[in-house]
């Protein structure tokens, strides 16, 4: 039933020449999210040799994509950290958020989030990783850096 | 409504970076702007083109988030995530760093220069506010670190008139400080902000401040002296503040920037879905309970986060934005001709319709319409 008002409203969109209406619909949301989950899957832990996939710390579920203009997308992501240690969730964020930034092809805006009930401080957390200036000058932060950069690079 | 608001120009001011904010110098001649590249570039006309006049580039090493002239327009203060504030003296086109205030534990976030020109605010990382004296040799002094935040302090403006320091954090208010037998203290705290503050912007007479925030509202607020007539309670000597007018549902993401034009009184902002908006009071309102109409929405002013909004100081709906796609723009605003500023009937667009006429003189005239 999705897919068919998908098609209705990509059809309705086409026919009345509104940039307006989701062109995309559901099933390019769900290939967008797959895309995001791709990339993001390969990201290591910063203290285990596991990927975030093998420790179950993102999932294909985990990642949201609605559409809010024209070939643009809001993805939402929920991660579950391995263990409540407030930095390294912290650190994840930032892996996650600074791989996307460089890997996704295409115009989006992120937001990411501890998944509900995963953290005691998670207010705490989510606000720090989606707050750009932080994750900016965290970057910036020769020690912080390296590890992101290991965290995120694909092996060769 | 889209119309109000025409593209002038568009310059790659930091490429392969984010822009973070830009600063026009009092004359209105030159712009300031900084960014992730560890430079400042200083921007002046040349006929119809901006170009860029100098490049400062050997001051921090790590990123400049903000830039601000001293009232006088010979001095820039950068501030920046390396922890230090330069300040550059400017000698005819060159400028010199002449000063690096240190102090502050890790990021500064703000500069502001007082009015007077003698003191100067920074904020940080560190939760903290710092104010500096400045004396006639350029010796800089701190006379006052202030921790009344409890998170990050994002943003700081002096009122345009007072010795009133205003500052933005993390920890969702906006705090005001004054000076009280030679100690800086912590005055007024405005809360109602559901999430970080990311900017706030005085009117030109000072009796009004805006904020905006990572909660996607622009508030405004009032500021009521003791024995006002209004019957507000002052529980002090102290004036106290009290948000009059919420802007909502406008933006659909943070707000990065708001800049109140002193020429005109329109609110412009910046946000995190690379649009600008600019908003008017309608002037029926009630004053103390006023209404801002949306009069400007460019949505995609930027193909990435807008991260900064200035109103030129001396040419009404000169507008510039920078982002995080590191490119720089220039905007003429032209309020809508729906919505006449007074009761009267509206008669064409000319500068001299709408603007006081003291003020006339100082205005300059458009020229030749840009093409963009």
């Amino acid at each position: 039933m999705a897919l068919v008002s998908g098609l209705l409203s990509h059809a309705l969109g086409r026919l009345l020449g509104l940039p307006g209406l989701r062109s995309g619909g559901p099933a390019m949301e769900q290939d967008k999210a797959l895309e995001v989950y791709d990339i993001i899957r390969t990201i290591r832990d910063p203290e285990k040799p596991n990927t975030l996939e093998e420790l179950e710390v993102v999932t294909e579920s985990c990642v949201e994509v609605h559409e809010i203009g024209e070939d643009e997308y809001l993805v939402i992501i929920r991660f579950t950290p391995t263990v409540p240690h407030c930095s390294l969730a912290t650190l994840i964020g930032l892996c996650l958020r600074i791989k996307l930034q460089r890997c996704l092809p295409f115009k989006h805006k992120l937001e990411i989030y501890i998944s509900e009930g995963a953290h005691t401080t998670e207010e705490d957390i989510n606000k720090q990783i989606n707050d750009k200036e932080r994750v900016a000058a965290a970057m910036e932060n020769p020690n912080l850096r390296e590890i992101v950069e290991q965290c995120v690079t694909e092996p060769d | 409504m889209k119309d109000s608001l025409l593209l002038l120009a568009r310059i790659p001011a930091h490429p392969d970076s984010r822009c973070w904010f830009l600063a026009w110098d009092p004359s209105g001649t030159l712009l300031a702007s900084c960014g992730g590249d560890r430079s400042i570039r200083i921007w002046g006309k040349e006929g119809d083109s901006w170009v860029c006049k100098s490049v400062l580039g050997e001051g921090h090493q790590r990123t400049i988030r903000k830039v601000a002239w001293s009232p006088c327009g010979s001095y820039l203060a950068s501030a920046s995530f390396d922890a230090t504030t330069c300040i550059w003296k400017k000698s005819q086109d060159e400028f010199e760093c002449v000063t690096t205030l240190e102090g502050h534990e890790n990021e500064v976030k703000s500069v502001s220069w007082a009015p007077s020109g003698s003191l100067l605010a920074t904020c940080s990382r560190d939760k903290s506010v710092w104010v500096w004296e400045v004396d006639e040799e350029d010796e800089y002094e701190c006379v006052s670190v202030l921790n009344a935040h409890t998170q990050d302090v994002k943003h700081v403006v002096w009122h345009p008139n007072q010795e009133l320091l205003a500052s933005a954090s993390y920890d969702d208010t906006v705090k005001l400080y004054r000076e009280e037998e030679d100690d800086w203290v912590c005055c007024a705290t405005l809360e109602g902000h559901e999430s970080t503050v990311w900017s706030l912007a005085f009117d030109q007479s000072g009796e009004r401040l805006a904020s905006c925030s990572d909660d996607k509202t622009v508030r405004i607020w009032h500021q009521y002296k003791p024995g006002n007539e209004q019957g507000e309670v002052c529980s002090s000597a102290d004036p106290s503040w009290k948000c009059i007018c919420t802007l909502s549902g406008f933006h659909p993401r943070t707000i990065y920037d708001v800049a109140w034009c002193h020429l005109t009184g329109a609110l412009a902002t910046a946000c995190g879905d690379d649009a600008i908006r600019v908003f008017e009071e309608e002037l029926l309102s009630n004053p103390q309970q006023p209404t801002f109409a949306l009069t400007a929405h460019m949505p995609r002013a930027h193909s990435q986060d807008v991260n900064c909004v200035a109103w030129n100081p001396k040419e009404p709906g000169l507008l510039a934005s920078c982002s995080d796609d590191g490119d720089m723009a220039f905007w003429k605003y032209q309020r809508p001709e729906s919505q006449p500023l007074d009761g009267d009937e509206a008669v064409g667009f000319g500068v001299a319709d709408h603007y006081p006429p003291a003020l006339l003189p100082f205005l300059q005239t458009t020229t030749k319409e840009a093409s963009g």
